[in-house]
C-alpha cells in the first residue's frame, strides 16, 4: 500500500483557455435535455464538462440537473454519467475516485488520470449533502471536483427555499402574506468560504458565474489539474425560481457580481485571489446598489424600502467588516477589541 | 485475536481461532476486495477493526475509507462498485437504518455489494443485543438476505456471497446477517483456505457493459417515471428468481473446490428425518434449539430444527417439502412485525404464506423470543416444542403468537 502521506495521484494537465477563441470546439453536454428557457445551470453543465474533456466521469445528485437533464431514452451526456442521491455528491465523488484508484493501483484497470466530477444543487450541496462534501474535502488522496450549482432554491420541486436562498425571497415555502411579509429570514450560507476555511488540505476552492464563461471553465480546469478534492460554487440565475425574463439570465449573473452580493474568487493552497469584476470592487470600484439586482426579480417584489436597506447593510457588512472581504466573515481583532471597549 | 493452531493433516487450510467478524475479514482478504468503508456502530464494527489491521499489516490492499455516517458509507461503495471495484460495507441496527436511502437504490442499480449486518436491536431504548428487524428492513427491495450461525459459515458464505452477487445473471447486493455478540464476537476454530483455492472458486468482478468508464460512456439511472419503472422492477424480480439457480451452482462449486459446505444451501436440517415437531429459526438461535432437541430426544420426543440460511430469495418449495411431513411446525422469530397477521414475527408469516398451497399443512405455531439479545433458554425451547406437540395432537393451528421468556 502506498503511504497516504506521500502518495499523489496524477491528474490531467488542463491548461487554461487563453481567450474564447482558444476554447475547444467539442461538446460533451449536448442536446437531449429539457431544461427551462434561460436556464443558467444547463449552461454550467455544458461549460463544466467542456472544460473537463472526454476522459471524465460525471456524477449528478438529484435536482434540476438530474430530472430535467436525463429523462430515460434521451441523455445530453457524451461522457459517462450517473445519478447519485440528493445528499450524496460528496460520497459519489469519493467512491468513484476510490474505486478507480484502487483498480489502477492493483493493476486491474489501465492506469490513467480520469476526471471525477460530482455536481449538486444548493439544496443537495449546502443543505442535505454538506456533511458528505465536507468529508470528501478531507480525503486528499482522491482526485475529485464537487461543483455546486446554486440557483438559490429547490427549483425542481416547485421552488422551495434552501440554505442558499437569499434573505426574504419569495418561494413556495416562504410566500409573503398579510401578516408576515418575510417568512424566510435566514441569511445565505457562505458556502465557498466555509469549504475553504474548514478544510485545510483542500487545495482549491473557487466561486464562478457562467456570465463569465471562459473564466468559469478555467476554474474548473484548475480544480481538476491541481489534484485532491476540490470545490467550486457556481451562482446560477434561474428565470423560474427568481421570476425574471429568461433573456436576462446573463445580466442577472453580472449584477450579482457587480453589486458585491456574490464575489468571484479562488482559494489556492490557502491564498485568496479575487478575479474578474470582483477584483475591480476590491480595488475600489463602487459596488452597484443591491436594489438594482433585487428589484429586477419577482421573488423580491414584496420588498419594502426597509427590506432593501437591511439587505444592503448586510452586503456592506460583507465588504467592510469581514476579515477577508466577502470571503471570511470573521472580524478583525482591532474591530472586535473596539467593540468590547465600547461596552 | 487470532490464534494459529496446528493445521489438520492432509489439509492446505489454516485453522484459526477467530470470531464471526474476523472470519468475514479473512474472507475479504482472500477475495481481494478493492474498496471498503467503515463507520462505527456495535456489533458489526468488529469486522472493520479486523480489516483495518489487515490493511495496516499489508495483508490486504484496498482503499479503506472511514465515512462520516452510514449514508455516505454505503454511497461510497455503491459508486466504487459501478467503476468495477469489489466492495464491502456493513452496519448494525439504527446505523443500517441511517443508510436506508442508499440501501434502497443499490439493488435497482444492480450493484453487487456485500454488506455484513451485525444484527442489533433498534433504538429506542438503546440495546446492543441481537434482533433481526434491522436486516429485515430490506427484505422487499431486491437485497439477498442470508443468516449464518458460525465463524466457518461466515467465512465460507462471504466467498459464496461474492460469487452469487457478482454473477451477471444476478447482480444484486447481499446482506450477510450475523447475530450481534453471539456470532460477531464469539470465537471458534475456523478453516481458512489458501488464496489459490479461492481464486479457483471466485472469478474477478466484471461489470461488463454496465461499467462506468470513459471507454463506455453510458448514462446510469436517468429519470424513468411511469414509462419504464415497472419494467425495471420486473428486471429486479427476474434477477432475484435467477439467483436460486446461481446459489445452487455456487454451493456445488464450493463443495467441489473446498471439499466442504452444505448440500442444501437454503437451510440446515437438524434431526428432521423422523421429527414429529419441527422448529424453524434463523441465526444463532440454532444453538439452544439443538441442545434442547438432544435433551428432548433423550426423553423420547422427536423434535427437529430447520435453520433458515437464505431468507431472500426465500426457498419456498424446498422448505415446504421439508416441513410438510411434520405433525406440527413452530417458528421462533427473533424479530417482530407489529400489527401483522396474527401479530406474528416476520419468519412465521413467511412460512405460513409458503405453506398455504401445500397439499399437507401441519398446524403452525408462532413464537417470538430472544429480542434485544435476551438469551433463548432451554426452557423456552421445551415450552415451544410442548405447545407444538399439543397442536399436533389436536391437529389445529393456534392463531395466537406466543412470546417466550418475557416478563408479563
Amino acid at each position: 500500500m502506498a503511504d497516504a502521506t506521500t502518495f499523489t495521484n496524477a491528474t490531467q494537465i488542463l491548461e487554461p483557455f487563453r481567450g474564447i477563441k482558444r476554447v475547444t470546439i467539442e461538446e460533451y453536454f449536448t442536446s437531449g435535455h429539457r431544461t427551462c428557457q434561460g436556464c443558467e445551470s444547463a449552461l454550467v453543465m455544458k461549460l463544466m464538462v467542456k472544460a473537463a474533456g472526454p476522459r471524465t466521469i460525471v456524477l449528478g445528485s438529484t435536482g434540476c440537473m438530474y430530472v430535467a437533464n436525463t429523462t430515460y431514452y434521451t441523455t445530453p451526456w457524451v461522457v459517462p454519467w450517473m445519478h447519485t442521491q440528493l445528499g450524496s455528491s460528496g460520497s459519489a465523488a469519493l467512491g468513484t475516485a476510490a474505486g478507480l484508484k484502487s483498480l489502477m493501483r492493483k493493476g486491474k484497470m489501465k492506469a490513467e488520470p480520469i476526471n471525477v466530477i460530482a455536481f449538486c444543487g444548493d439544496g443537495g450541496g449546502a443543505d442535505m449533502g454538506i456533511g458528505a462534501i465536507s468529508a470528501t474535502l478531507t480525503h486528499k488522496e482522491y482526485n475529485s471536483l464537487i461543483l455546486l450549482y446554486d440557483n438559490e432554491s429547490y427549483a425542481n420541486t416547485d421552488i422551495q427555499l434552501s440554505g442558499l436562498t437569499p434573505y426574504g425571497a419569495h418561494t413556495t415555502f416562504s410566500p409573503p402574506g398579510k401578516v408576515h411579509r418575510l417568512i424566510h429570514r435566514r441569511w445565505k450560507k457562505n458556502m465557498a468560504g466555509m469549504m475553504a476555511a474548514g478544510h485545510p488540505e483542500c487545495r482549491y476552492v473557487a466561486t464562478v458565474c457562467a456570465s463569465y464563461a471562459v473564466e468559469m471553465m478555467n476554474k474548473v480546469r484548475r480544480a481538476l489539474t491541481i489534484g485532491g478534492p476540490t470545490f467550486i460554487h457556481s451562482l446560477d440565475p434561474c428565470p423560474k425560481g427568481w421570476d425574471y425574463d429568461p433573456m436576462l439570465s446573463h445580466e442577472m449573473g453580472e449584477l450579482a457580481i457587480e453589486t458585491g452580493l456574490f464575489p468571484l474568487y479562488e482559494v489556492e493552497d490557502g491564498v485568496v485571489k479575487y478575479y474578474g469584476k470582483t477584483k475591480a470592487l476590491v480595488d475600489g470600484r463602487p459596488r452597484k446598489p443591491v436594489r438594482e439586482y433585487l428589484l429586477k426579480q419577482g421573488r423580491f417584489a414584496h420588498f419594502t424600502e426597509e427590506d432593501l436597506a437591511h439587505f444592503q447593510s448586510k452586503v456592506d457588512e460583507m465588504w467592510q467588516q469581514w476579515e477577508i472581504p466577502a470571503v471570511v466573515p470573521f472580524r478583525r481583532v482591532d474591530a472586535t477589541k473596539a467593540a468590547l471597549d465600547v461596552k | 485475536m487470532a490464534v494459529t493452531t496446528a493445521a489438520p493433516a492432509a489439509s492446505d487450510e489454516k485453522e484459526l481461532l477467530i470470531s464471526g467478524s474476523e472470519a468475514v475479514a479473512e474472507a475479504l482478504a482472500l477475495a481481494d476486495i478493492d474498496v471498503v468503508t467503515a463507520y462505527p456502530i456495535r456489533p458489526y464494527d468488529t469486522v472493520m477493526q479486523a480489516i483495518a489491521k489487515k490493511i495496516a499489516n499489508g495483508q490486504l490492499v484496498a482503499e479503506y475509507i472511514v465515512a462520516e455516517g452510514e449514508h455516505s458509507q454505503f454511497e461510497i461503495v455503491k459508486h466504487a462498485s459501478t467503476v468495477g471495484a469489489r466492495v464491502f460495507c456493513g452496519s448494525s441496527g439504527v446505523g443500517w437504518a441511517y443508510a436506508m436511502e442508499c440501501l434502497v437504490v443499490t439493488p435497482p442499480l444492480r450493484v453487487p455489494m456485500l454488506a455484513l449486518v451485525g444484527n442489533r436491536a433498534l433504538d429506542d431504548p438503546g440495546a446492543f443485543g441481537v434482533e433481526h428487524n434491522d436486516a429485515l428492513f430490506v427484505r422487499d427491495l431486491g437485497w439477498m438476505l442470508c443468516w449464518i450461525d458460525s465463524s466457518q459459515e461466515a467465512l465460507d458464505t462471504t466467498l459464496i456471497g461474492y460469487r452469487v452477487a457478482e454473477d451477471r445473471r444476478v447482480f444484486l447486493p447481499l446482506a450477510l446477517s450475523a447475530d450481534g455478540a453471539f456470532l460477531t464476537h464469539s470465537q471458534a476454530l475456523t478453516l481458512v483456505p489458501p488464496r489459490e483455492k479461492v481464486d479457483r472458486f471466485l472469478p474477478r468482478y466484471d461489470r461488463g457493459d454496465l461499467l462506468l468508464h470513459p471507454d463506455n460512456p453510458i448514462t446510469v439511472a436517468p429519470q424513468a417515471n411511469e414509462d419504464w419503472v415497472i419494467e425495471i422492477r420486473r428486471q429486479n424480480d427476474e434477477a432475484m428468481k435467477r439467483a436460486y439457480g446461481v446459489i445452487e451452482e455456487a454451493y456445488a462449486d464450493f463443495r467441489r473446490v473446498f471439499g466442504r459446505g452444505p448440500e442444501n444451501p437454503w437451510f440446515e436440517e437438524y434431526m428432521t428425518d423422523d421429527a414429529e415437531v419441527i422448529l424453524v429459526g434463523m441465526g444463532t438461535i440454532s444453538l439452544p434449539i439443538k441442545v434442547g432437541i438432544r435433551n428432548m430426544r433423550a426423553r423420547g420426543k422427536k423434535v427437529g430444527l430447520v435453520r433458515l440460511r437464505w431468507f431472500r430469495p426465500f426457498p419456498t418449495e424446498r422448505l415446504v417439502a421439508a416441513l410438510s411431513g411434520a405433525r406440527a411446525i413452530g417458528v421462533i422469530d427473533r424479530d417482530y412485525s407489529f400489527g401483522s397477521p396474527f401479530a406474528s414475527g416476520v419468519v412465521a408469516n413467511e412460512v405460513r404464506a409458503a405453506m398455504y398451497n401445500a397439499e399437507r399443512r401441519p398446524p403452525l405455531l408462532s413464537f417470538i423470543s430472544g429480542l434485544g439479545g435476551r438469551e433463548v433458554t432451554l426452557e423456552d425451547v421445551d415450552k415451544a416444542a410442548d405447545m407444538c406437540f399439543a397442536a399436533a395432537a389436536s391437529g389445529k393451528s393456534d392463531t395466537k403468537t406466543h412470546w417466550l421468556g418475557v416478563r408479563e
